[in-house]
């Protein structure tokens, strides 16, 4: 996750992308009906290719190339050094799906990737609520509510493995108020460890969603909870009939940047788990997996191949998630839009 | 629930904000404080105040080469890998968004579809490619890759904009015998301003907390950039924990000044891009 924010920018509009690969796609298969063409002129293909040259030239060399070669790195046992020889072909993929520990690290991103839309959500909502009425100081208190997400997650997670440690800050609060019971070792009990990296990251996250949801909020029309108000609703049911309905795409698209930055989750876990506890297998993820396999290990031929493991899992997802939720909210977009 | 709209609204939405807010900032507010107490004030008080208040954990930090190198690192990466995609990025969208050419759906297509594939797929060639580039330690090396990756963002939000920009303008420039490029310098990159901003905001903020790839690429001290280093210094100083606080708290402050500045932006950045 190397881009917090960019990253999750980045995925906020991922419906868009997608709907525009469709679209593009559709758009070679048959000849653009409105092309009048009259060709284009020499001048305006130097044009493009001079604004549009370094661009694409970057990308492709340094996202589409290395992406392709990890594909390719899979194929072979390899120690990350010198041209690889040993191809042993799906050998690599055979040994993930045996493999206990990565079934463990996907296990938890399902886990993660669950529980985020089930404890995020729901807050987010109520707070959006609570925001989105006559409050003083409401631009302060969004911005306050956004702090978290904006903090490295290497910092957040070396911050938090701190207060959590099992002398740490936590534990020593809930002493003073009489709570021994309550204090527990929350980073290295396994059973425990996943409910602390959900804490962590609902403080992290929750915030980014309740921008996001207050947003959704404000582009509804007054009028509807003014009619609503006329014909007698009360607070409650103007927010469960008018509000949440509308917010649908909002929420959606919420969803889906969720589920994929689970799929995707790796600077936190490996800060807390990789350093502060002894091992990550208590909440390890496919990324941590990836990296202390393929890195550490020095098995990069197989990391490689994990990588592309994660990679199709979260495109299968994306696609199904667009094909089944987010397609009524891309419809429109689709077919009006250029 | 009658909606008691008096000029303050109702008291309970303010208490729950408030306990919102100590939640989301009490943390930050430990770290913070945490820095100013001694590692015999924690082991024997973790969550108390400082008593009495140490100054010297900051200023450890602050008159350390270490520190101030990282900060450094940090800034050349993030303002290069910013500058770089703006500028890539807005040429990019402006042909996306402004030219009629065979292949236009595809280029667009495989921007987008740079949205799929995340650092941590990449990495391992990439660390390689690097590395052949002679490149590893370096900060070019975690600069380029950034660029390349932080493309997708800013041409996916930066074409609809782009593409916003009346025709009526651009025609009214043709008459008045502006070339497409003069047309380009002239009239889109003042219009787009705003979202040149947005997407500036974003890459800076994601360069600057940055770690998977900085983590591959930079294996020297002297390259690290400030996440790697704030990692560094809390296993290097593991028992000294409230300098460990001091650090973190210190390394945390650039991003939440930029973010205060630009918080409207931001804001407006991601939620703009959601409607869009």
């Amino acid at each position: 996750m190397s881009s917090n924010v960019g990253g999750k920018s980045t995925t906020v509009t991922e419906d868009a992308s997608g709907k525009r690969v469709r679209s593009g796609g559709g758009a070679q298969t048959s000849p653009p009906p409105r092309a009048r063409r009259r060709g284009i002129g020499w001048a305006q293909r130097l044009e493009i290719a001079v604004l549009s040259g370094p661009a694409l030239l970057m990308f492709v060399g340094f996202v589409i190339f290395p992406v392709l070669m990890a594909a390719y790195y899979g194929f072979y046992r390899w120690k990350g050094y010198g041209v690889p020889t040993n191809f042993v072909g799906l050998d690599n993929y055979r040994t993930i799906l045996q493999d206990s520990s990565f079934h463990q690290a996907l296990w938890h991103n399902g886990q993660i990737a669950v529980l985020s839309l089930v404890l995020q959500g729901p807050i987010a909502i109520c707070l959006a609520l609570l925001l989105n009425r006559k409050v003083r100081g409401q631009s302060l208190i969004r911005v306050l509510i956004f702090v978290p997400y904006v903090i490295a997650e290497v910092i957040v997670g070396t911050a938090w493995a701190l207060m959590l440690q099992a002398n740490g800050a936590v534990n020593d609060v809930l002493r003073s108020a009489g709570l021994d019971g309550l204090a527990q070792d929350w980073l290295a009990n396994r059973s425990l460890a996943i409910w602390t990296l959900m804490f962590i990251l609902t403080w992290k996250y929750v915030g980014f969603a309740v921008i996001l949801f207050l947003a959704g909020m404000q582009n509804i029309p007054e009028e509807l909870s003014e009619a609503a108000a006329v014909d007698g609703a009360s607070y409650w049911q103007t927010q469960w009939r008018i509000t949440l309905p509308l917010l649908g795409p909002t929420i959606r698209i919420w969803a889906f940047l969720s589920i994929i930055g689970a799929l995707q989750l790796f600077d936190l876990v490996y800060i807390i788990w990789g350093q502060y506890v002894a091992s990550t297998a208590g909440t390890s993820t496919m990324a941590t997996y990836m990296v202390v396999e393929g890195r550490n290990a020095a098995n990069y031929g197989y990391g490689n191949a994990v990588a592309v493991v994660i990679f199709f899992i979260s495109l299968i997802i994306a696609l199904v998630y667009q094909r089944f939720v987010l397609r009524r909210d891309t419809e429109g977009a689709l077919t009006g839009g250029r | 629930m009658a909606r008691n709209d008096a000029r303050w609204g109702n008291p309970a939405v303010y208490a729950a904000a408030l306990l919102l807010i100590g939640l989301m900032l009490g943390p930050v507010i430990y770290i913070i404080i945490g820095g100013f107490r001694t590692n015999s004030q924690i082991i024997t008080d973790p969550a108390g105040l400082p008593h009495p208040w140490v100054g010297a954990n900051y200023t450890d930090v602050l008159t350390s080469d270490t520190f101030w190198r990282q900060v450094g690192n940090s800034t050349i990466v993030a303002l290069a890998t910013t500058v770089a995609v703006v500028t890539l990025g807005v040429m990019a969208s402006y042909v996306l968004a402004r030219y009629r050419f065979r292949g236009r759906g595809a280029m667009y297509a495989l921007f987008a579809s740079g949205l799929m594939f995340p650092v941590t797929v990449a990495i391992t060639p990439l660390y390689i490619l690097v590395k052949n580039l002679g490149l590893v330690n370096t900060l070019p090396g975690v600069i380029l890759p950034q660029i390349a990756f932080g493309l997708p963002t800013t041409i996916i939000i930066l074409v609809p904009f782009l593409r916003a920009i009346p025709k009526e303008i651009e025609e009214a420039a043709a008459i008045d015998r502006c070339s497409r490029l003069g047309f380009f310098w002239r009239m889109v990159l003042p219009l787009s301003v705003p979202g040149l901003i947005t997407t500036g905001i974003l890459a800076f903020i994601g360069s600057w907390n940055s770690y998977l790839l900085p983590l591959f690429i930079l294996n020297d001290q002297d390259s690290f950039t400030l996440p790697l280093g704030v990692q560094a210094f809390s296993s290097q100083y593991s028992v000294d924990t409230a300098k460990v606080l001091a650090f973190t708290s210190l390394s945390m402050i650039p991003a939440l000044v930029f973010f205060s500045l630009f918080e409207r932006r931001i804001v407006g950045g991601l939620t703009g891009a959601v409607k869009g």
